[in-house]
């Protein structure tokens, strides 16, 4: 994406100006703004119906399929606005990838899915797509338990292995952002330690915004913390002031575990 | 070039939807322009009260009626064993059968729909009229009774299907709360069940009868050519569409009179099935919502 | 009898009454068939089948009526696959909630209610006598195409809808278009149930007598379609004829015709089924 010099990218990768979201009548997001960092890790936390999701999926315009849904205000990527008539939201996507909450690989073989990005590109090099579905898959930190069976059905593999799959997935379009819908809530516990080790060595390449239900993980990985409470942005900060001293009493009982 | 190749493919797949309304009203314009000439010529007061049909004589008469009572002698035969048979099989597969019994009898069921009705023609009347008339002694050779059972059994898979997914849909909690007092399966049935699905078993009883007042093959062949007023099933009787093939398979000149009668009779044939199936199609939409 | 031992024999009594009525269809279709492969299996040998019709029934056969739905089935097919799940495709991933998209998914569940004949009556107008096609195959298979083309849309669009939206989704973050996406993940993953959709619609249109009766296919064609501007017959319109003719040696003529004709669509049934099964048991996402 084109850098505009006139922007102060230099303090923020990604930057919410005055969004208010709607479905239908439904008003999901209040005037929110906020502004992450690159090359961080920022959680996005709240009870349920929060609206911390569909913020999220604003970054990379999913919500634009949902049928009833507006969103008025601005979001910048790189100083750029992404909601925008000339903006290609396949460029887009590309740029700032995706993880899911539940594991989606396509039922295609493991090298099929983590290539699938860059075919859709149009890139044909075999040798190319090789090498890149390696260094994702070694990203991802998977390569060596699928890299003698990387015909099999991504659907047989664990739940685990296959999150993994999905975030090589987008790793190997080499992203600059990537968004994590709750990337562990349908794994195990040595699963969802694994995925967050991998969060952690991904965080020094890439900015990464995560939405989480799980206070201690956003604790663990996160180095800001936005907290948001029936479509509002109640608080945020770095990650570590807000869960020891936070400023408001919404988000000291949402963090004390009180409601959610 | 991406966007361009999107863009042409969008086109082209709008083109495809768009041949179903084109359809549609070509079928619209077609019957419509021929009726209209065809009525400039013959009353229309004539057309829906005169008692006889008579267009291939030489003393033309032009009733409808004689065709519309044939179409609703067979149909009405036809609904008299098709809702029944259909009905009890949807209400015991549903309550009654082991499950995976259900799983295997419906693609069953569904060949009996997938036969060609030209086949069904045959059957009625090479097998059950030769049959019927061991039982009625003054049958026909051509009648409607046994075109209407024969057409009965064929249509049995569409009440079925459609009434089966309709109590199918009936939320377990209603079906439990009738057990949980005591009731057999047959009272949950039919306290339960089939009232909560009567909007479904509508809908599938209108189509059933939309899909025999078009039949043609099995009328044509062995309900006779022989328009006539009667509710009497044994005689040999003529339906709007048996009427169509008939003139279809004759001599007549494009443009005469007597070959728009053809598109007189099929339009009216059309007002009756697009009634039925619009009625259906909203009862369906506001029952989808209920459930929703 | 007290009340509950009533109520449990009603019960049963409909019990048995339910199984009577699944089976009464069948075993009448079982002693339909029989009584017709009893009239008509010794019939068919390599002269009924390799020759031309003629007007004794021992000399007749059945070549040009099942060259020409031959011949229908393929040119149906090549016209009415790709129109109808391109319509299902628009439909399903392109049209916006509008008027315009009610109006399409009212017509088309209309479509599917419009009597058979009602498309042929459409067919001599349009392809016959306006286009100047004549009661040729292309006429023929037009009219059958538009004619199946409803059960062709409402089966792939039931197909498009069972694969899981995570796909869907998955597809469109990684920067797919949404043709792309429909090509590379949502085609494949609904490939079994769009398959045995086609494949019943033309099973249907294998069957179809009336409208290409009135759009003027012949009973009597001497010879096989070589183009698709010839004109042609069918297998179930040489049945009708073998039917309405007095003769017994044509009744046995069509009862050896019916075998052939019911064999043909029975199997194409029984392939829809068995993908339709396959199709099932992989789509546990």
């Amino acid at each position: 994406m084109e850098k505009t010099a006139a922007y102060r990218k230099d303090v923020y990768k990604i930057e919410a100006i005055d969004v208010n979201a709607f479905y239908g009548q439904f008003h999901a997001l209040k005037g929110i703004n906020l502004g992450m960092e690159e090359n961080a890790v920022t959680a996005l936390i709240g009870p349920s119906g929060c609206g911390k999701s569909t913020f999220l999926r604003l970054f990379n315009r999913m919500n634009d399929y949902i049928d009833e849904f507006r969103m008025k205000g601005q979001i910048r990527i790189d100083g750029n606005k992404i909601y925008n008539s000339y903006i290609e939201v396949e460029q887009l996507r590309k740029y700032v990838g995706m993880v899911f909450q539940k594991p989606n690989p396509f039922p295609k073989s493991i090298f099929d899915n983590v290539a699938y990005g860059l075919r859709i590109q149009g890139i044909r090099d075999k040798k190319l797509i090789s090498e890149r579905v390696e260094k994702a898959l070694k990203q991802a930190d998977l390569w060596s338990e699928v890299k003698d069976n990387l015909k099999k059905s991504a659907l047989a593999l664990s739940g685990g292995q296959q999150q993994r799959v999905c975030i090589a997935r987008t790793l190997a379009v080499e992203p600059s952002i990537i968004l994590m819908d709750e990337p562990t809530s349908a794994l195990d516990p040595i699963s969802t330690a694994r995925i967050e080790d991998l969060i952690f060595q991904l965080k020094t390449e890439y900015t990464i915004v995560i939405v989480t239900h799980n206070m201690q993980q956003a604790g663990r990985l996160s180095d800001k913390t936005a907290f948001f409470y029936m479509g509002e942005l109640i608080e945020h900060g770095p990650t570590k002031e807000l869960f020891t001293n936070p400023k408001h009493d919404r988000t000291e009982n949402y963090i004390s575990g009180r409601f959610g | 070039m991406l966007r361009a190749k999107e863009y042409i493919i969008e086109k082209v797949l709008f083109l495809c939807a768009l041949i179903t309304i084109l359809t549609t009203i070509g079928i619209i314009l077609v019957l419509s322009i021929e009726a209209v000439i065809f009525f400039s010529e013959v009353s229309i007061i004539d057309f829906v009260t005169d008692t006889q049909w008579t267009p291939l004589f030489t003393k033309k008469h032009f009733g409808i009626l004689p065709l519309l009572s044939g179409t609703m002698l067979t149909t009405l035969i036809a609904i008299a064993v098709a809702l029944p048979i259909g009905l009890s099989i949807a209400i015991y597969l549903n309550e009654f059968s082991p499950k995976g019994f259900r799983k295997s009898i419906k693609p069953l069921l569904e060949l009996l729909a997938a036969v060609p009705t030209v086949v069904y023609g045959f059957f009625a009347l090479m097998v059950v009229t030769p049959f019927l008339q061991m039982i009625i002694p003054g049958l026909s050779g051509f009648n409607a009774l046994s075109a209407g059972m024969v057409m009965g059994i064929m249509i049995i898979p569409f009440v079925t299907s459609l009434s089966e997914d309709a109590l199918f849909a009936v939320p377990k909690s209603l079906r439990e709360a009738s057990y949980g007092m005591g009731s057999t399966r047959l009272q949950t049935s039919f306290n339960v069940t089939v009232p909560a699905a009567s909007s479904g078993i509508i809908v599938s009883v209108i189509l059933a009868l939309s899909r025999a007042i078009g039949e043609t093959m099995i009328v044509a062949i062995a309900a006779g050519q022989q328009p006539r007023l009667t509710f009497d099933p044994t005689v040999p009787i003529e339906t709007i569409t048996a009427y169509i093939v008939q003139v279809s398979l004759g001599d007549v000149q494009h443009g005469t009179l007597e070959y728009r009668t053809i598109f007189a009779a099929g339009i009216t044939l059309f007002i009756f099935t697009f009634i039925l199936n619009n009625i259906s199609f909203f009862i369906r939409k506001k029952y989808q919502q209920r459930y929703e | 009898m007290n009340n509950a031992k009533i109520n449990k024999a009603k019960d049963k009594a409909f019990q048995m009454w339910g199984i009577f009525c699944t089976f009464l269809g069948l075993v009448l279709l079982a002693v339909f068939i029989g009584a017709i492969i009893k009239d008509g299996i010794l019939r068919i040998d390599w002269q009924f089948l390799t020759s031309l019709p003629s007007r004794k029934p021992e000399n007749a056969g059945i070549l040009t009526a099942m060259m020409g739905s031959l011949w229908i089935l393929g040119l149906t097919a090549i016209v009415a696959i790709p129109l109808g799940i391109g319509a299902a495709i628009y439909l399903e991933e392109y049209s916006k909630k509008s008027r315009f998209a009610s109006l399409l998914e009212i017509n088309i569940s209309n479509l599917a209610g419009v009597p058979s004949i009602i498309y042929g009556l459409l067919g001599l107008e349009i392809f016959v006598r306006l286009l100047k096609f004549g009661p040729s195959v292309l006429a023929g298979s037009f009219t059958l195409s538009l004619l199946i083309l409803p059960i062709i849309i409402v089966a792939t669009r039931e197909a498009i809808k069972a694969v899981p939206k995570t796909i869907k989704e998955a597809s469109f973050a990684m920067g797919a278009t949404k043709w792309q996406t429909m090509w590379n993940q949502i085609l494949p993953a609904s490939f079994g149930g769009i398959l045995t959709g086609v494949i019943l619609a033309l099973s249907r249109a294998v069957g179809e007598t009336a409208p290409l009766i009135v759009i003027g296919a012949l009973a009597y064609v001497p010879f096989t379609p070589s183009s698709p501007m010839d004109e042609f017959s069918v297998l179930p319109i040489q049945i009708f004829n073998w039917v309405s003719r007095p003769q017994h040696g044509f009744v046995i003529n069509a009862a050896a015709a019916i075998i052939i004709l019911l064999l043909v669509t029975f199997t194409m049934n029984a392939i829809a089924v068995y993908f339709r099964n396959k199709w099932q048991k992989k789509v546990n996402w």
